[in-house]
């Protein structure tokens, strides 16, 4: 007991040192903190995926179409329970900046295959009677401030022109990982409207989602799909909605590897700085602990001391470190909704963080204590500040 | 009077562990700052030498890209007859149409698919692009299924080196040269006979219209000419702010993920910089006293502290530079969030960076020194001197 009691008094010898090394910490875990939900913000399309949802595209690449017929072919497979399909639509909602994803889809099926976005269902109904009518996720009506009925206009970036939507409804995820801020809107309004428009264009979907029966059996009703439309004009490409996910992060690598990177730099910094107020205190008590030591104290007491300093200032640091990050994450995720539509703190962090820290106060401590450990008894009398 | 630089010089060795943590905990703050400022410039310097400021963009109005637009064959004639167009020397004009759609092709080495730009050329498409030079082989012969691919599309993708093979559009398209565009993002494209090309995709229109201006000032008067004319849905623009226009998200990114992490990590080495002054006051409260006492002013005691901490904030500086400018030799390839398409652009370091590093460097120096400095200058004589 009386070893705690030692460390306790110990660390706050040097108020300022101990509070600007505590300070360091905690601006390095939340630092740390923050770029590791960073990095699992990226992930989340991937986490949100299902595994009995397959998406097939056309396999030149995502911008060429697929004819719409495809669906009654896919729909015969076994296996397959619900089809589904819809386009990228990319629209601007007034400004570029106001960047969001927003796709045309067939409403029924697409709701049938995303049970985890909940309306309430009034407003479903209303949703499927209404061609012209759309649905926003609830994050993305709060920045915009839209109501239930509201007008949105959407300028169109693939499909030329302004296209007017009535909201008819509002979606809230059933958990955290799914994204509130998606927009959509019946596939058939789109449809029409290339019919008049642009007759080339119409009858042709961006992408099939297709529901399986069973997920065991995915994997065979993708390589099936792909088969049944093998030398055609538009051949596909059938994969889980994992790996479709997996497929876009991986062309963003570079950045998420980067990110990882920082945050390892992050730690060794604040490693640096620990270790330096260990170094100087252990430099500074050499003596002491050469009294310690002619006293009959044996080194493994020393080393505790040392460690128990160490342990003691690093995790008051990254105990506010952590407490901190929550709110900060919360005012990230307001500022950067447009790049991370779910931003939240993970458990996992949570153990990197604290992992984090027993790291950096475990390398701190190792050579002063070695230092202290081995110094002669009159060298450390001897020495002096 | 003042103190000798050579006793900051001594102090800095004395305490070796010290000295060595916290010069390289400030080398790497500058190494990660100098690292986005390479990043930023380096994505700059691709776009800028990409795009030419007297070449005009053509696409349809609001497409935004390349990709997502769509130019009609008659929407392409009226252009192609516009006054402002300039002739080249074989009296042809300056004009290229063309089509960009995005194929997926799997890397070498990894097999890992990542979008590329196809961009379906005419004859005039090289001579806009001074830039871009044939390297090996030769041209594709126009209605080939003949290819050529850029340096890094060649070096980095299957099927993308000169004498291989690409299946696309159920055909397969022999590359017959590689072309060299240095920094530029036509690197990683794959070029080809843009009437091939339609037809292997099936896309009846183009995707844009690019060419060279008369007479470059004549740009606004083209433009607004073009953008209310009823028979065209199209937009014109320079061509340097059309590729700036093609990254504003990324480059946005790199700027927040930039200046969030160096104000972090420059409070992370601060502290540790602060941390080091006030034990050196603190372990020399006696010194302090003694030179006091022998005469020395206060300033001179401020200002050899200062300097001891600006020496750590140089040296940490230097050493992060040094290791930063390794960073050149890197090319960072991602997919631009904007376009969907590969985007590879490297580290580039100038001496804007330089300077800009190392007076990052002097100024955490600085911050972190003054606050002890003025604390050891502010000491009593008789206290201090009482202290040991």
């Amino acid at each position: 007991m009386r070893i705690l009691k030692l460390i306790f008094k110990n660390a706050f010898r040097h108020k300022l040192r101990t509070f600007l090394t505590v300070l360091g910490v905690t601006i390095a875990i939340l630092a740390f903190g923050l770029l590791r939900t960073v990095i699992s913000a990226w992930y989340t399309g991937v986490e949100a995926s299902s595994a009995s949802r397959l998406v097939t595209r056309n396999s030149v690449s995502l911008i060429f179409p697929l004819p719409v017929s495809y669906k009654e072919k896919i729909r015969q497979i076994e296996g397959v329970k619900v089809v589904s399909f819809g386009s990228w639509f990319g629209g601007i909602y007034i400004d570029e900046k106001n960047f969001f994803a927003n796709y045309a889809v067939e409403p029924q099926t697409y709701l049938q295959l995303y049970p985890e976005f909940v309306i309430p269902e009034g407003q479903r109904a209303a949703f499927f009677r209404d061609r012209k009518s759309a649905v926003a996720g609830y994050k993305l009506a709060a920045k915009y401030g839209w109501k239930v009925g509201d007008m949105i206009t959407l300028k169109g970036t693939i499909f030329p022109g302004d296209w007017d939507f009535v909201l008819r409804s509002i979606y809230k995820g059933r958990d955290e990982t799914v994204d509130e801020t998606a927009f959509f809107f019946h596939w058939e309004y789109l449809n029409e409207t290339l019919k008049q428009k642009a007759p080339g264009r119409a009858d042709q979907v961006g992408f099939y989602m297709i529901g399986v029966t069973d997920p065991n059996l995915a994997a065979d009703v993708a390589a099936e799909i792909d088969k049944t439309f093998k030398n055609s004009i538009a051949e596909t490409l059938t994969e889980t909605e994992k790996s479709f996910q997996l497929g876009f992060i991986s062309m963003t690598e570079a950045i998420v590897i980067a990110v990882q990177l920082v945050s390892f730099v992050i730690i060794i910094i604040i490693m640096a700085v620990v270790a330096n107020t260990m170094a100087m205190t252990a430099r500074e008590r050499i003596g002491e602990y050469a009294v310690f030591k002619t006293l009959g104290f044996g080194s493994f007491y020393i080393s505790a001391l040392i460690f128990g300093e160490s342990m003691f200032v690093t995790m008051i640091g990254a105990a506010a470190g952590i407490i901190l990050t929550f709110p900060a994450a919360e005012i990230f995720s307001n500022q950067l909704s447009t790049y991370f539509p779910v931003f939240n703190v993970a458990t996992e962090t949570v153990y990197i963080d604290i992992l984090a820290s027993f790291l950096v106060a475990a390398a701190a401590a190792i050579f002063p204590a070695w230092r202290a450990v081995n110094i002669r008894v009159a060298d450390g009398l001897r020495r002096i500040g | 009077m003042k103190i000798p630089f050579s006793y900051s010089l001594r102090n800095l060795r004395t305490r070796r562990l010290t000295t060595v943590l916290t010069i390289a905990g400030m080398a790497l703050v500058v190494f990660v700052f100098a690292a986005i400022l390479m990043l930023a410039e380096g994505l700059q310097k691709t776009l800028v030498d990409t795009g030419s400021y007297d070449n005009a963009v053509i696409i349809r109005k609001a497409a935004g890209s390349e990709v997502q637009s769509g130019v009609e064959r008659p929407q392409a004639s009226i252009i192609e007859t516009q006054p402002e167009v300039a002739i080249g020397a074989d009296g042809k004009r300056l004009l290229a149409k063309e089509l960009v759609v995005l194929i997926v092709l799997p890397k070498r080495g990894s097999d890992k698919p990542a979008n590329v730009v196809i961009r379906g050329i005419s004859g005039s498409s090289m001579l806009l692009r001074p830039q871009v030079r044939l390297v090996e082989g030769r041209m594709p012969k126009p209605g080939s299924s003949e290819i050529i691919a850029g340096q890094s599309v060649a070096k980095r993708f299957k099927g993308g080196g000169i004498g291989e093979t690409l299946r696309f559009g159920m055909r397969d398209w022999s590359v017959v040269g590689i072309f060299d565009a240095g920094n530029t993002g036509y690197a990683s494209e794959i070029w080809g006979d843009v009437d091939q090309l339609m037809q292997a995709f099936r896309r009846p229109v183009y995707s844009s219209i690019l060419f060279r201006l008369r007479d470059s000032s004549e740009f606004e008067k083209f433009k607004a000419r073009i953008e209310s004319d009823p028979r065209l849905t199209l937009e014109a623009l320079r061509e340097t702010r059309y590729y700036e226009k093609q990254s504003e998200m990324m480059a946005k990114f790199l700027r927040i993920l930039g200046i969030t992490l160096t104000l972090i990590f420059s409070l992370g080495a601060i502290i540790g910089a602060m941390i080091t002054m006030y034990a050196a006051v603190a372990n020399r409260t006696d010194e302090i006293g003694t030179m006091r006492a022998l005469g020395f002013q206060r300033r001179s005691i401020l200002v050899t502290f200062v300097m001891e901490s600006l020496l750590l904030g140089c040296i940490g500086g230097f050493i992060g530079l040094f290791f930063a400018s390794f960073l050149q030799l890197f090319t960072i390839s991602t997919m631009n969030f904007q376009t969907f398409s590969e985007l590879a652009f490297s580290f580039s370091l100038t001496f804007g960076i330089i300077y800009k590093a190392m007076a990052f460097a002097l100024i955490m120096g600085f911050v972190g020194g003054v606050l002890p400095a003025v604390r050891a200058a502010r000491m009593s004589i008789v206290e201090s001197l009482r202290a040991s």
